[in-house]
Parts: structure tokens; C-alpha cells; sequence
């Protein structure tokens, strides 16, 4: 049972602020991926967390207990290093036998734990090979096991597959999940990369310049985002962001895109539920996801006639840069669906699918048709 | 699979190995002759051109080691007769008036040589730890005036050590540590410092940080993680430090002259003292040199895996 809890979290690297008041609870069990662009304080959120790193103001607890002061040593938490960090000087199976070395264990015990740990993460062949004899999966591997051997209360992850190709990186990331499931501990990840986050995370917490701009699960922020950053962050390809206004017509809404001479059908309640929101007429900014703009090659009650652009075929399906007045929309479709880009053809947004921003702060209006 | 070699890399390979061969020949001319000359009788040590063919001796070796006396007139051809083997070959066959003295002594070369291990050691090992604390503490921590500190070490190797000398022999005769073996300890040790701080800095800084913070978060202390994971990783770095620190220590000449006569001299002053009177026996003082050489490359022959390996090997993704 582990519980870990940040209070008000700042800190400081001289006069730069890197974390801005963090508050988050973690739950046991849980796996929480922290997301952000480099450089947006997650990394140094997690090893302020691990107790490499000094927090300036707040409390950190793990199971109620302020830890702020205590040695990392003394925190029992697990660190896997984007960069593995394996001893070079040590076979994987001292790799592994490393920490539990620092307790009193009787070599029978620490045999035991490593084995055990080696035959859960499918490296038992190896434990007789220097770090530099592996290849990079299995370096992560062998750093995970480190990070295990000795059940810690918390395994803290800074981007442990950042650093490999992008086949062996989701061959890792499906490891990892499957590990998570069947040894269930508390878990803080960090990455940059919002698919790792979508599908590892039980709850994605997304920070951009030392602030925490959201905290849900995958499907809560993808659906639900707060704000511009974090409906742009997530999500690929990313959210078109387009300034737009709200016209009223006698049976429903149209918003337009500016320089277009037509606006996209909406339901008359738009109106009502942007007034609730917040929202003051102006300055408002349309958020639709590529999935969210949909495309037909003839003509169609509701749709609008535009022209393709770019074509960017990805195979299991196209990516479509549609002019829509003066702004670009990046549409979805069926590979080949529109066969050359200057092709004519038809576009509507989806209602369900439209988010609705403050241009200015870029808060949400929380608006959901 | 083979390597296809064309012509022209033959060629080309053919005249690196015969630049290597001239190199080698022209580095290792001047141990030839050291080495050679340590075992020469003492006639053929001088002769132009080099004598390159000749008899070996030990004779060089037994001078080199025993005290004489000087005759007042040729051996008796009984007592040459009588004397033990070795002591014949100091009397170059009965013709030069040197002898052992009644009771065979050893001469003041062992003891200069083990004041040279004793000192060489002693400091280099005090140098290298001292260093790589040292290196360690500014590659690792906020150390304020960092740079400023880092130069101040740099400045002592700035001017020639032998300016300072007079005044160093001045201060170390008031505080009686002339002829000592921890003034020369001192002295090398300080020496060497400031090489050692720099050098053993780099080598750090090339540890990466990961592997202590690794070592403190599985539940190791900051002095546990520098022992148990720096020390080794940093182990070809101490190799290298060392042996340039001992080589130092090793040939310093000036200021083991300077600061010793006796009971600390070692073996550099104390190896042209043996000139003599009157003569210049070229051969014992080869010998005395070709000994002295040893342990240099005894040493750097032991380390030799340490300081060709490569720094990292690769268990670290950057």
C-alpha cells in the first residue's frame, strides 16, 4: 500500500521557477504518467519525488509521512534512469543483486530475489553478462529488475524507453504494462510522448512550464481537455486550433471560420452552453480533432465545399490539409479517400467532436455537444 | 572475413610498419645503451664507435653495490687468489687498487633506492586519493568560486619548480625537514596535486551522474556509492594519475639534491655521485640507472590493462 501525495510543490534552480505549486495525489496501485514537453519540470517533479533533487517550498509524502528531509536512501522508492545506468564494472546479476546488497539479506535470500526477478522480466540468460554485451531492451530490462528486486514502495520511471528505437520502444512499452499488471505497484512515469502516456497510464498528468495544466485518465484528457496545451499535446495527429465565431441563424448556430464565406452547422444549443461556459462572443478558438472533421467527395446537405491540399498518406489511412478561408484544417480519411491533392470536395465538423477555447488564456469552455 | 587489401594499401601499410620500426629503434636507442653499458667491462664503456659485441658482466652490479677502499698499491697476488669471485672482478684483474674493504659493505645505492620507493610511493598514493576526492567534491557539488578554485590549483604548476627551491630549502631547514622523508613526501605531494585534482577531475567528469544517483536511491549512502561504484568506474583514471604522479616523484632530481644528502637522498643525486675519484666508471653508473629504470616500467607494465582500456564501455545510453 503505498500513497504519495505533493503539497504545494515549488522549486527553484536559482531564479527560475521549474515547479509552480504542485498538488497531486497518487493512489496506490496506480500508474501515473507525468507528460509535458522537455524541460516543463516533470523530470525534476519525479526525482524531487526519489529525493535526488530538493524542493524549495511544499511537502512530499509517501504514506502520510513528509519525506522532504529524508535521505533517498532512506525513502525506499525505486529510480529507473532514462539513461539505464547499468554498472559497467558489474555482471547483470550483480546489477541486479546491487540494491538488495545494501540491506541484510543472506546471499540465499538475494539469489532468490534476483532469479525470481530475472524469470518476471525474461532475462534469467543473461545474468552472467556485462551491461555492454546487451542490447538496449535488454539493458532497460535489467534496470527494471534492479528497480524490483527488493519491492519497493514506489518505481519512479524517468523515460526508460526514450532511449530506444521505435520498434523496440513499443515492444517495451507492452512489457512494462504487462509488468505493471501482474506486479501492480505504485508507479510514476515521465515522458514527452503522449502515446506512451495514452497507453500505459491509469491517469496522464500533463505539465507545461513548471505548471500542472490537468490530471485524468487517457480517456478524460483526450475527450476532456482543460485548456489549448493539453488538447494540443495530446493527440495525434494534433487538434486543429482555429479562431472562429459563433453567427445565430432562426434554426441554428453556424461557426465560422475567418476569410470563409460559410459557417459550419451547429446546433442551436451551442449558443446557450458557451454562454454558461463563459465565453463572451469573441476571441473564441475552435478545437476539432482530425477525426472530427469529416470529409465526403460529393456534395452533401451541411457540408461546405473546400479544396484538398497536402495528402500525407500513412497507409492505415490519409491525413488531408483542407483550406477552409484563410486557416488550414488537417482532416482524417481512408487511405486513397481523396485521390490528388486540388481535388474539390466536401467537409462538415462534427458537433460532437468540437472543443471550445478562450483564444486568449486557452481555458476550455467546457463546452460538449 | 578477410580484408581485401589492394596494392596500394599494402604499400602504404608496409611503410607504417617501417615508420613504427624507426621510431621504436630511435625511443628505445638510449635504454639499449644504458643497458648495455651496465653490463660492460669497464674499457669498452667509452670506446668510439660502440662496442656492441662483447663478454657480459656483472662486474658493473657488484661495484654498484658494495663499498670500496682505495690501495695504496696493487693486491697480492695471494689474496687475490684467496678472494671470493665477486671481489675479483673489482680488482679488473688484479691490476687497479681498489678493494673491497675487510669486511664486505654494501654500499649506499640500496638504501638511496628504497628511499626512492619509499618516497615515490608514499607520495603518489597521497597525491592520487587526495586528488580524487579532491576532483570528486568539484565535479559533484556546487563548490562556490568553483572556477576560481580550479585556477588557484592550476597556478602552482606555473612557474618552473626549481625557482622556488632556495626559498623551499631555506623554510624546510628551519623547520628541520631537510634530509627527511616526509619533507620530500610533502613536497612531491604538492607536487603532484594540483596534476592529480585536474586529471582525476576529467575522469570523473566523464562518470555519469546516473550511476551514484542510481546507487543512493537503492539505498546506498553517498560515501558507499563513491566507493562502490566512483572508485571502480574511475579505476583507469587513478591508473593513468598514478603512474604520471609516480614518474614525477620517481625522477625528480633538483630538489633531491637539494633537500637530502643522506639518510633521505635518493637514488637520482646519489647515482652520478658515483663517479668516483678519478675516475668515471661510466659502467656503475649504468647500472645504478638501468636498476633505477625498473620499477617506472614494472609499474606502468601492471597498470597497463587500466590505462589502455577505454573509459566507458558502453552501459550508458547518452
Amino acid at each position: 500500500m503505498t500513497h504519495i501525495e505533493l503539497r504545494g510543490v515549488q522549486k527553484f534552480f536559482g531564479e527560475v521557477q521549474v515547479i509552480k505549486d504542485m498538488n497531486l495525489v497518487i493512489e496506490d496501485n496506480e500508474f501515473i504518467v507525468m507528460l509535458g514537453p522537455s524541460g516543463c519540470g516533470k523530470t525534476t517533479t519525479l526525482r524531487a519525488v526519489a529525493g535526488l533533487e530538493t524542493i524549495d517550498e511544499g511537502d512530499i509524502l509517501i504514506d502520510g509521512k513528509v519525506v522532504q528531509h529524508l535521505k533517498a536512501a532512506d525513502r525506499d522508492i525505486a529510480f529507473v534512469f532514462q539513461s539505464f545506468s547499468l554498472y559497467p564494472h558489474m555482471t547483470v546479476y550483480e546489477n541486479i543483486a546491487f540494491p538488495l546488497r545494501a540491506t541484510r539479506q543472506s546471499k540465499a535470500e538475494v539469489d532468490r530475489a534476483v532469479r525470481q526477478v530475472a524469470d518476471v522480466l525474461r532475462i534469467a540468460p543473461l545474468l552472467k553478462r556485462r551491461p555492454s554485451a546487451l542490447s538496449g531492451g535488454d539493458m532497460q530490462r535489467v534496470a527494471i529488475g534492479r528497480a524490483l528486486v527488493r519491492s519497493p514502495k514506489a518505481l519512479l520511471m524517468d523515460e526508460p524507453i526514450g532511449a530506444l528505437d521505435a520498434k523496440l520502444r513499443e515492444e517495451m512499452r507492452t512489457e512494462i504494462k504487462r509488468l505493471h499488471m501482474k506486479q501492480g505497484s505504485t508507479t510514476i512515469y515521465v515522458t514527452h510522448d503522449q502515446v506512451e502516456a495514452m497507453a500505459l497510464a491509469d491517469r496522464i498528468v500533463i505539465m507545461n512550464d513548471g505548471v500542472l495544466q490537468q490530471v485524468g485518465t487517457p480517456d478524460d484528457v483526450y475527450t476532456h481537455p482543460a485548456n489549448l496545451f493539453v488538447a494540443q499535446f495530446v493527440g495525434s495527429p494534433v487538434m486543429n486550433v482555429a479562431e472562429a465565431h459563433v453567427a445565430e441563424t432562426a434554426s441554428e448556430a453556424r461557426v465560422v471560420m475567418p476569410g470563409a464565406a460559410e459557417g459550419f452547422v451547429f446546433p442551436r444549443t451551442l449558443l446557450g452552453r458557451l454562454e454558461a461556459g463563459g465565453a463572451k462572443g469573441d476571441g473564441l478558438a475552435l478545437g476539432i480533432r482530425p477525426e472530427g472533421v469529416l470529409v465526403e467527395r460529393e456534395r452533401r446537405e451541411g457540408y461546405l465545399p473546400v479544396e484538398a491540399h497536402i495528402i500525407e498518406p500513412l497507409g492505415s489511412h490519409d491525413i488531408i490539409d483542407l483550406k477552409v478561408g484563410t486557416q488550414m484544417l488537417r482532416a482524417r480519411t481512408k487511405a486513397g479517400f481523396v485521390p490528388r491533392p486540388g481535388e474539390k470536395v466536401w467537409v462538415r465538423i462534427d458537433p460532437a467532436q468540437a472543443h471550445f477555447f478562450d483564444a486568449e488564456s486557452g481555458r476550455s469552455f467546457g463546452v460538449r455537444l | 572475413m578477410a580484408a581485401v587489401k589492394t596494392p596500394r594499401q599494402k604499400v602504404a601499410n608496409q611503410l607504417a610498419i617501417a615508420a613504427v620500426i624507426v621510431i621504436a629503434i630511435i625511443f628505445l636507442a638510449p635504454i639499449y645503451w644504458i643497458g648495455s653499458t651496465a653490463f660492460k667491462p669497464r674499457a669498452l664503456a667509452t670506446t668510439v664507435p660502440p662496442t656492441v659485441l662483447f663478454q657480459p658482466e656483472v662486474t658493473p652490479f657488484v661495484k654498484l653495490f658494495t663499498r670500496r677502499v682505495q690501495l695504496n698499491r696493487p693486491v697480492e697476488p695471494g689474496a687475490y687468489e684467496a678472494a671470493p669471485w665477486w671481489e675479483k672482478r673489482i680488482y679488473d684483474g688484479g691490476e687497479r687498487v681498489l678493494r673491497v674493504g675487510e669486511d664486505v659493505q654494501l654500499s649506499g645505492y640500496p638504501d638511496r633506492f628504497l628511499n626512492s620507493l619509499i618516497i615515490a610511493v608514499t607520495s603518489t598514493l597521497l597525491a592520487v586519493s587526495m586528488g580524487t576526492l579532491t576532483a570528486y567534491g568539484f565535479s559533484r557539488f556546487r563548490v562556490a568560486g568553483e572556477q576560481d578554485w580550479l585556477f588557484f590549483i592550476l597556478s602552482t604548476r606555473m612557474l618552473p619548480p626549481v625557482v622556488v627551491a632556495i626559498p623551499m630549502f631555506l623554510m624546510y631547514r628551519v623547520v628541520g625537514m631537510t634530509d627527511t622523508h616526509i619533507g620530500l613526501i610533502i613536497l612531491y605531494t604538492a607536487f603532484n596535486l594540483s596534476f592529480s585534482v585536474w586529471l582525476m577531475k576529467g575522469f570523473i567528469d566523464e562518470i555519469p551522474k546516473e550511476y551514484e544517483e542510481a546507487a543512493l536511491v537503492d539505498g546506498y549512502t553517498r560515501m558507499q556509492a563513491f566507493f562502490k561504484i566512483v572508485l571502480p568506474e574511475a579505476a583507469t583514471g587513478i591508473a593513468a594519475t598514478a603512474v604520471f604522479c609516480f614518474i614525477t616523484a620517481w625522477n625528480e632530481y633538483a630538489f633531491a639534491l637539494m633537500m637530502t644528502n643522506r639518510r633521505a637522498q635518493t637514488a637520482p643525486p646519489f647515482i652520478p655521485a658515483q663517479v668516483g675519484s678519478g675516475l668515471t666508471d661510466w659502467t656503475t653508473i649504468a647500472a645504478g640507472t638501468f636498476l633505477f629504470l625498473l620499477p617506472v616500467a614494472i609499474f606502468t607494465f601492471l597498470l597497463r590493462n587500466h590505462l589502455l582500456r577505454g573509459m566507458s564501455f558502453g552501459a550508458i545510453r547518452k
